[in-house]
């Protein structure tokens, strides 16, 4: 399959993007080891109220339809529901992700009472001994108290996102019915090596025969199962998934962090895909549309080792962020490639060449007392 | 496919029109759907469907050659299904 004349132009880019992400902090109460954000402390420079607004009626502006709210956790934030409220107001749609810490019978109720609002409560193991080593303990009670507290305030079809990991990919419908009891619909992402998700990637990713799992399971459950068009790389084992089939990054997404800085996609937090500010002069707009990273990803990209591939028009070589963050060159295979052809490769990257995340906001570790002899 | 051309229709009113280089970006504020229109001049008949009495109407205002109607027939029939574009 060749990718459509309408696939082509969005490679060419938009004059606003579709999806945008939107990290509003990096605090955060949790400290999952996935986090791709590496968040856990807020930021001294995160934007402040006025500012957000300010991006927001440049995004009206743009016509862009809705943002992906998320952090950190974006509830920490005291002006969590000024800002999503003056969104809406503002004709921009909001979808937030939160670990669901903060959504008591009170919230629950208050964001019931808005429209234009989709939740995601982030979910990472159909039970608590899967959900919690990955996201810290007590987080799977946490997130099931939120979900309660919604469908108690009849919120609707929340959503349950799950980032896709070898110790999970068995509950894939285990998630299914976890969704369906609360009328809500899951969502199920692929999980990149971005943030502390660099560091355990390699203990987390699905293995090559739980990818085939993935992608049968997809092709069983795809219209019903929202999956942000993360796993294109597995369009290589058979008929498509449903989805563009190709990154968007810089193209049709971009992601602002919490102090305003622009990346291509909420993947790549480092310098290597930093395309601006939101406090430079012209704004998200002037990055959006000028800034020379943006530009050069919205050029033919090569398919560089992948050219000879038969594979290539289905995969498209991957995600960007997962091979930049294992070290793999853009022009190849990504590290998950379902034929096998960057195994070699990635034994072979020395650790001393892999990128590290440019930021990191986590907390400090907890030295052990009996270490710090205490 | 339905026989729409002499059927008055209207952009739903939670629907927003993004014009972009290839055509537009056609937003439903409700059900959450995204829709490409695929030409410009696919987006100057929706935007003019609610000032015509008839999706023939619409057409013939835009200029649209007549043995290109049956194709834009069968692209707003795709869009009512999206609920994009419904009747009046």
């Amino acid at each position: 399959m060749s990718a459509s004349p309408l696939v082509e132009q969005l490679k060419g880019g938009l004059d606003a993007p579709i999806c945008l992400t939107w990290e509003l902090t990096y605090a955060c109460n949790l400290e999952c080891i996935h986090c791709l954000s590496s968040s856990g402390r807020r930021d001294p420079r995160e934007l402040s109220t006025e500012q957000a607004k300010a991006v927001l009626d440049e995004l009206a502006a743009l016509q862009v339809f809705y943002i992906n709210i998320g952090g950190g956790e974006p509830m920490v934030r005291r002006d969590f529901f000024d800002i999503i409220e003056y969104s809406v107001s503002k004709g921009i749609g909001v979808k937030f992700s939160t670990n669901g810490a903060y959504i008591d019978t009170e919230k629950a109720k208050r964001l019931t009472d808005m429209d234009y609002l989709d939740i995601q409560i982030s979910l990472d193991g159909a039970d608590a001994a899967t959900n919690d080593v990955v996201r810290g303990t007590g987080s799977y009670d946490t997130a099931r108290r939120a979900m309660d507290n919604l469908a108690s305030a009849g919120f609707g079809p929340f959503k349950i996102s799950v980032v896709v990991t070898r110790q999970n990919v068995s509950q894939l419908d285990a998630f299914k019915a976890l969704a369906d009891s609360y009328g809500a619909q899951l969502r199920i992402t692929r999980l990149r090596p971005a943030g502390r998700g660099a560091d355990t990637w390699h203990q987390l990713h699905p293995t090559n025969t739980q990818q085939r799992d993935i992608y049968n399971w997809l092709s069983a459950h795809g219209e019903n199962v929202l999956t942000g068009d993360s796993f294109f790389h597995l369009n290589a084992l058979g008929p498509a998934l449903p989805g563009l089939n190709m990154c968007g990054a810089g193209r049709v997404v971009c992601l602002i962090d919490p102090i305003g800085d622009v990346y291509a996609c909420p993947f790549v937090i480092h310098d290597e895909f930093k395309a601006g500010n939101v406090l430079d002069a012209g704004g998200f707009t002037r990055v959006w549309r000028e800034s020379d990273l943006f530009i050069g990803l919205r050029k033919p990209q090569s398919a560089g080792a992948c050219a000879s591939c038969g594979a290539y028009d289905e995969c498209q070589g991957g995600c960007m962020a997962a091979k930049f963050f294992t070290g793999l060159p853009l022009d190849g295979p990504d590290p998950e490639c379902v034929g096998g052809d960057a195994d070699a490769l990635l034994a072979s990257v020395p650790v001393s060449l892999v990128p590290r995340p440019s930021q990191d906001h986590s907390k400090p570790a907890r030295v052990p007392s009996i270490v710090a002899g205490r | 496919m339905r026989r729409l051309l002499s059927t008055a229709l209207e952009v739903h009113p939670q629907v927003a029109l993004r014009p972009e280089p290839f055509g537009a970006l056609a937003y439903h504020y409700d059900n959450r759907r995204l829709v490409f229109l695929r030409s410009r001049d696919m987006l100057k008949v929706v935007e003019s469907l609610s000032t015509h009495s008839t999706l023939e109407d619409a057409l013939v205002a835009s200029d649209i050659e007549p043995q290109r109607w049956q194709s834009f027939e069968s692209a707003i029939d795709s869009l009512i299904s999206s609920e994009i574009v419904r009747v009046r």
